[in-house]
């Protein structure tokens, strides 16, 4: 006996996103997922951002991690509340685990939440957690071929970060073929190119940052 | 842990959620977990004892490597009732809408642009999705 059943098969986690995003539009609480590939410069971003916004913004971060609290004691130090989770082996964070940090924070007194995804340029891409926008890193020390390579996240993703622009005299890498190529699979994404290690190009993420949680904010409820 | 808004924070100040994960690595897993949540249910539903065979839908645009699905859902059946069930996928191609043109294409090498006038504000309507289609079932 065959059964018709068209069903979308994440739609558990789906569905879970969709509260998780409930939650977060009540308490106006603008939520950036963050992903990259591991070591692109997703810990390095936050803790430039946090320095740079923590007067004007009242922020939390979750941390998503394979193993280990390494990031979690980084962004600790910056005086935000943040929440690690250790997936023990999964290669990206859904809906249910973002969900089990909730009672560590207290979103009423939050403007931005990030989500700093386990680095990795597939999976997450798969996979909501309730977010407003994804934002991905590229550093230009992975190559240009990356967007060619890997579209599904530069085609889910709200902002591009180029990072380590720093390095570009040293590495063969084409900024214009980053954005030329990722234009072309997602031609609303917006592209910053920066350096952690120097700050040069951060100014512009910020304001991004900041308009957007206005936005969010000004859809008060 | 208490939350604190701004102001210096211990560093040893924050919650450890561990172990959340399906202990293995690859994503498939998940998705196959979430694939055999829905043919219970389905099989529940329609009072049937064995499984045959499962029909999905995959889109071009998804991060889900087939042969690693079939591995991950024969792991998880294994041993189970529904071992021995065949996987059949059939990859969905990009498709997208020019509402300008009113046209519908075929996505190539991942260029989100219409092919008659040029445009990026087109729609995807297909290709993007995972989908289970079909299961047969005695």
């Amino acid at each position: 006996m065959k059964i018709s059943v068209v069903r979308n098969i994440l739609e558990a986690n789906e569905r879970i996103a969709e509260q998780n995003r409930d939650l977060f539009n009540e308490n106006n609480l603008f939520v950036i997922n963050l992903m990259s590939s591991p070591g692109a410069g997703k810990t390095s971003l936050l803790e430039k951002t946090i320095d740079a916004l923590k007067g004007d913004l009242r922020i939390g971060i979750i941390e998503g991690d394979i193993q280990s609290s390494e990031d979690a004691e980084r962004i600790a130090q910056k005086g935000v509340p943040v929440v690690q989770i250790n997936t023990g082996g999964a290669c990206h964070l859904d809906g249910n685990m973002v969900r089990d940090t909730f009672p560590e924070f207290n979103f009423k007194e939050m403007d931005l939440l990030v989500v700093e995804n386990v680095g990795n340029l597939v999976c997450p891409a798969e996979f909501k957690v309730g977010e407003d926008f994804k934002a991905m890193i590229l550093s230009v020390t992975e190559g240009d071929d990356k967007p060619a390579k890997y579209p599904l996240m530069f085609h889910e993703s709200k902002v591009l970060l180029i990072n380590k622009t720093d390095l570009l005299p040293y590495v063969d890498c084409s900024v214009e073929k980053i954005r030329e190529d990722s234009l072309k699979i997602n031609p609303d994404l917006d592209i910053f190119e920066i350096s952690c290690k120097t700050g040069k190009g951060l100014e512009a993420w910020y304001e991004w940052v900041k308009d957007a949680v206005r936005n969010k904010r000004s859809k008060k409820r | 842990m208490e939350c604190w808004s701004i102001g210096v924070a211990p560093f040893s100040q924050y919650s450890i959620i561990p172990e959340t994960g399906s202990g293995v690595f690859m994503h498939e897993m998940s998705i196959a977990q979430s694939l055999l949540d829905i043919i219970k249910e389905e099989m529940e539903k329609h009072d049937a004892k064995i499984l045959r065979a499962v029909r999905l839908n995959v889109g071009q645009m998804t991060a889900v490597v087939p042969q690693a699905l079939s591995f991950c859902f024969e792991v998880i059946t294994n041993g189970t009732e529904l071992e021995g069930a065949r996987l059949f996928m059939d990859i969905v191609p990009l498709k997208g809408y020019c509402p300008e043109c009113d046209v519908e294409f075929t996505i190539e090498d991942y260029t989100f642009m219409c092919p008659s006038c040029g445009g990026s504000k087109i729609e995807t309507i297909g290709g993007q999705d995972l989908s289970i289609v079909e299961i047969e079932v005695d």
